[in-house]
């Protein structure tokens, strides 16, 4: 049965995982490498046996084998098989196949690079993806296993085993409960595998730089090989999370995009350390420093991936993402306590063999400014870790606290949740700062930049900038949070855009290129630069859909009866019917038509709908959505009062700018880290010079 | 000029800083006019951490002494961590308090006004009803017990109390009269009994010996009042 | 007589009927709150019972309960906060969007504060004192350099960017 064969396989690469993962340590310390060799073949071989397990795991879902509980509680008759497919990753059991899958991939191609000047990196890395496999695996079979089948003994009573309990019947119930409705979005479909590739490309890089500890080199080879693969991480895990927001947005139905769910935030934390590394690597290479720094960020980021995917999993923090809590969590925290106390101890052990001279000319020199990037990511990361564990921290001390009742009875401490509000003061003011830096950094230059020059290079970006409060003054802002965000903004961009202009105005002059030509040839040249800049525009575009909604969106409930209206702002809308009927795939569906008017004219009509799907009992409501540029109108079918069809009760949101969130956040940054991390050819093959020989000649007579 | 080296677009090109010792020179010069190397001199990392000199001993051993405290800071930050989170995975895992266990102890203002305390309780067999007037399935058992409270009422050392839990206050009192509840029952403010007592749901019921110690708990309604007598009357012998 | 006497009493019951309507229509409950006023609160509080959920949006029948309870507070006259001060006071601290800096969890908002400032402390003493190690070549006499880099504005920029180019 294609089932087995899919769990044989599962068993097989656990197996295999540990043999490569021995065979690659005890080949590097016994200096044999064709253990090695072994350990890489091992590895190479990982990928086609989980994809054997993926693919069993597939056919199963859209065969809709219900005897497997994991099909029947994601699976449905109605539901059609390409959502089938999507219904893979929407249990914690396949979730976590998915992760091993896309583990062993990501492991596989790298080691299909070449390894001829990196081969004492090899073994480590290896030990480091097949060990972190390994753990997958070892839950994927012996806690949450998706191969577990039904049996039904002769008295009636149903159990759930891998294999046949004696006596027992397999038993396949006639339907299964179908996937939650909530996740029958493209966002949903797409969000989480992106979401883990994210995840598991971070493990790359950490892998090299455990490596790189590991030999005790000292240099930053481990860096320049991960660089594309540190820049391909980032990009996942921005696309994960941006997904995250879209389909928050649009299918949750609060109009709101972000809500610092723990889960949200946790995911939130690998992204901030990613970006610090990303940046504080670019001084290493150009400066020889902050090796010590970058380690550290490199561990923290791949920390805190794995602690992400603990807090969702385990249900420790109360969330609306977590899954069903199981017996995962202990397995994990296991995982997790060993990975956590095996870096520290590895980089105090070489801590201090990555010291290097450090000199600092200036305290606004680019390095500087970067630096200070780097403290407002971190401590951006920080608020997101005490907001996500100071939960947990009141609720074991909580609980300790109960036990003592001489401490107890002169104030008790309550498990607390930590909620939006809490996080909005402090991340307005780190990204304010980080925006800020974004604007002054590239005027900076490496090492020499005193104040002064630093801030007759800024005068002209900032006084250009200025000229945007009047404007928006003029035009009728008043919030002072709005104007300062949008002026921020608009420093960054220009200084940005300057960036472009300059470089490409200087090349037109100095080769005869026309502008367009010389900005292309100037971007190709220089493509990490360039397309950082890109991503940094993208990032003020999500500045401006984040400031925009914060400041601006207002919104309205009321009930009217049909034919009534309601008025926000400029939009007036009208209940124009209301429609219920059944669908084929087990759904009823309440649709309104509701015709939508702006300053009086009319600009068309919108169809906010509550889905019933009747096998999971479950509602969603669906919004209706205009969407421009400036700002979307957002209607969706509340329930407050019973829905019928002479009245209902709407609600109505205007969420201004919230689009370029989505432009910003998904185009941009996918055109700006393509163009960064594109291949180019090897620039300059440096030759290794010996040392010069410092001798009276060479000073002449 | 062999190129290996691009001055950075940064530094001005009339001038090349050396590699080796960082003096600014002219381009005019091939050589560095302090140290010697060429232009083109490529150091390794390792060697350009060599050309430092070294410390004076009491900076070393102040650095020395800044890196003791730095690494015992980060293994009791690390785990304490840890520590916390296996302890909530340990809560986790226990579940509800188990039998044989003190559960926590409480006060309680009922929805008439009575003060109950349940430190005054001990003696008597307590049985602790959580519910909410939202809650569906609590109404399965709301007859149930009822009955066994007007069974057990008669004898004195029986005590019923029913717990609103997340409750409005007039939707309780609803609730109540619906289903002729005259045993005591009150608001659990602020969440603090529910907390104290780890529910995950409602309904969820708790009875406590006379020596005070948790002897049965249901994490469900009660299916009969059979099952409820079956639970108390082990518990009536003093 | 009479006739006066009774305008006389006919006047006291009018304006003791108008003072009574008066009295009465004081003490009328205030027009029923919209929508709106309710969510207005509702989107600060947090679902006592759910997970992580604001009670404007939250679709169980407990959030629409608390809904009513805040719209029937409101009719009684109670403001924002005193509502929300009941509501921490039945519900706990845990309905808020942030705890309140009270007791232990006064920690929740004191130690990232603490922590970045160390981290800022740390970083300008680093950078202070890698400013130190630096060996600055301050014998070869200015006059050997052109004119700092940093004076000559943008069309020294320019050929430096042209010389790059050129050689790249």
């Amino acid at each position: 049965m294609l089932a087995d064969l899919g769990y044989g396989s599962l068993i097989i690469t656990l197996f295999i995982s540990i043999y490569g993962a021995s065979a690659a340590y005890f080949g590097s310390r016994r200096g044999k490498p064709a253990w090695v060799d072994s350990a890489r073949n091992a590895m190479l071989l990982t990928f086609p046996l989980l994809t054997i397990t993926t693919l069993s795991l597939l056919y199963l879902l859209v065969n809709a084998h219900y005897e497997f509980p994991f099909v029947s509680q994601v699976i449905s008759n109605t539901m059609p098989a390409t959502l089938r497919i999507t219904a893979l990753w929407a249990g914690q059991a396949g979730s976590l196949i998915l992760w091993s899958w896309l583990m062993s991939a990501f492991a596989c191609a790298v080691m299909l690079r070449k390894w001829d000047r990196d081969r004492e990196f090899l073994p480590w890395v290896i030990v480091v993806t097949l060990v972190t496999l390994a753990f997958f695996l070892i839950i994927s079979i012996f806690v949450e296993n998706p191969f577990l089948r039904y049996w039904q003994s002769p008295a009636g009573s149903v159990v759930t085993a891998m294999f046949q309990p004696g006596g027992m019947q397999l038993f396949a119930p006639l339907n299964g409960n179908g996937m939650d409705p909530l996740l029958r979005h493209p966002g949903m479909i797409l969000h989480p595998p992106m979401l883990y590739l994210g995840y598991v490309s971070f493990v790359i890089p950490y892998a090299f730089a455990i490596a790189s500890l590991v030999t005790g080199r000292s240099d930053d080879r481990w860096i320049r090989i991960t660089r594309r693969w540190a820049l391909v991480a980032w990009l996942f895990l921005s696309l994960g999370l941006v997904l995250g927001m879209w389909w928050s947005y649009g299918v949750l139905g609060w109009g709101g995009y972000w809500n610092w769910d723990p889960v949200e935030t946790a995911s939130f934390m690998p992204w901030l350390t990613g970006t610090a590394f990303l940046h504080s690597v670019m001084i290493q290479e150009k400066r020889g420093i902050l090796k010590q720094w970058n380690m550290l960020l490199i561990i923290l980021t791949y920390c805190a991936v794995i602690l992400g995917t603990f807090l969702t999993r385990s249900g420790i923090a109360s969330s609306v993402h977590a899954f069903l809590q199981s017996a995962l969590g202990p397995l994990f925290f296991i995982f997790i306590g060993l990975t956590f106390i095996f870096s520290l101890w590895l980089l105090i052990k070489r801590w201090n063999d990555l010291k290097s001279t450090t000199e600092m000319t200036s305290l606004f020199s680019r390095e500087a400014l970067f630096l200070l990037n780097n403290l407002l990511f971190v401590g951006f990361f920080v608020v997101c870790f005490w907001g996500v564990m100071f939960p947990i921290i009141t609720d074991a001390v909580g609980s300790i606290w109960q036990k003592l009742p001489a401490l107890s009875n002169l104030f008790t401490i309550q498990k607390i949740d930590i909620r939006s509000d809490y996080y909005t003061l402090p991340a307005a003011l780190l990204s304010a700062g980080l925006i800020l830096l974004m604007g002054l950094a590239p005027l900076s230059a490496w090492k020499s930049s005193t104040f002064k020059t630093l801030a007759r290079a800024a005068i002209k970006p900032f006084a250009a900038s200025l000229l945007l409060v009047p404007i928006l003054l003029l035009g009728g802002m008043r919030s002072w949070v709005a104007i300062l965000g949008f002026w921020i903004c608009g420093f960054a961009t220009l200084v940005t855009l300057n960036e472009f202009w300059r470089a490409a105005r200087a090349r037109h002059r100095a080769q005869g290129e026309s502008l367009p030509v010389a900005l292309w040839r100037l971007a190709g040249k220089n493509r990490r630069r360039y397309g950082g800049y890109i991503v940094h525009i993208g990032v003020v575009l999500m500045a401006i859909g984040i400031i925009g909604t914060k400041v601006y969106t207002t919104e309205t409930q009321q009930t009217i009866s049909q034919g009534g209206e309601i008025t926000l702002g400029q939009y007036t809308v009208q209940f124009e019917s209301l429609s219920a009927f059944n669908t084929s795939d087990g759904r009823n569906i309440a649709r309104a038509v509701i015709r939508v008017s702006k300053n009086g004219a009319y600009v068309g009509e919108l169809y906010p709908r509550r889905d019933y799907y009747y096998e999971s009992q479950q509602a969603v409501t669906i919004p209706g959505v205009r969407s421009t540029l400036a700002d979307d109108l957002y209607i969706v079918l509340a329930d407050w009062q019973p829905l019928s069809t002479t009245s209902a009760t709407f609600k109505v949101y205007h969420n201004p700018l919230v689009n370029w969130l989505w432009i910003g956040g998904f185009f941009v940054f996918t055109l700006g880290m393509l163009w960064a991390a594109w291949p180019e050819r090897e620039s300059q093959a440096i030759p290794f010079r010996k040392p010069v020989q410092l001798t009276r000649e060479m000073n002449g007579p | 000029m062999n190129q290996t080296t691009l001055p950075s677009l940064d530094y001005p090109a009339n001038l090349w800083k050396c590699p080796n010792c960082g003096h600014e020179n002219q381009t005019t010069d091939p050589a560095c006019k302090n140290c010697g190397a060429a232009m083109d001199y490529q150091p390794t990392w390792i060697e350009s951490t060599q050309a430092a000199p070294p410390a004076a001993p009491e900076e070393q051993e102040a650095v020395r002494v800044k890196l003791h405290l730095g690494r015992i800071l980060a293994w009791v930050l690390l785990f304490f961590l840890l520590g916390f989170i296996a302890a909530v995975l340990l809560l986790k895992q226990q579940g509800p308090i188990s039998i044989g266990h003190k559960p926590p102890s409480f006060d309680i203002t009922t929805f008439d006004g009575q003060q109950i305390s349940s430190a005054n309780l001990t003696g008597k067999v307590v049985l602790v009803n959580f519910w909410a007037s939202w809650c569906v399935t609590c109404e399965q058992e709301a007859v149930d017990l009822e009955s066994a409270w007007q069974y057990y009422q008669p004898r004195g050392d029986v005590v019923f109390l029913g717990i609103a839990w997340t409750d409005t206050e007039n939707k309780s009192l609803a609730y109540i009269q619906q289903h002729g509840i005259t045993y005591p029952n009150g608001p659990d403010l602020g969440t603090r009994i529910s907390q104290a007592y780890r529910i995950t749901g409602v309904p969820e019921t708790y009875i406590i010996d006379k020596q005070g110690k948790l002897a049965s708990l249901k994490l469900s309604p009660y299916d009969s009042l059979d099952e409820i007598k079956s639970a108390i009357e082990p518990l009536l012998r003093p | 007589m009479k006739a006066k006497n009774f305008l006389v009493e006919a006047g006291l019951a009018l304006i003791a009927s108008l003072l009574f309507a008066g009295l009465v229509s004081a003490q009328q409950p205030q027009p029923t709150p919209s929508d709106d006023q309710v969510n207005a609160i509702a989107r600060q509080l947090y679902c006592p019972v759910c997970e992580n959920t604001p009670l404007d949006v939250c679709p169980t029948t407990a959030c629409a309960q608390w809904r009513d309870l805040i719209r029937q507070k409101l009719m009684e006259g109670m403001t924002n906060q005193e509502i929300k001060d009941y509501f921490v006071e039945y519900y706990g601290a845990r309905v808020l969007g942030a705890p309140p800096a009270a007791g232990f969890y006064w920690l929740a908002y004191v130690v990232p504060p603490i922590i970045i400032l160390a981290g800022a402390y740390v970083l300008l003493r680093a950078l202070r004192s890698w400013k130190k190690t630096t060996s600055p070549p301050e014998n070869p006499p200015p006059q050997t350099l052109s004119p700092p880099p940093q004076e000559t504005g943008k069309n020294e920029y320019i050929q430096r960017l042209e010389d790059e180019v050129r050689r790249g």
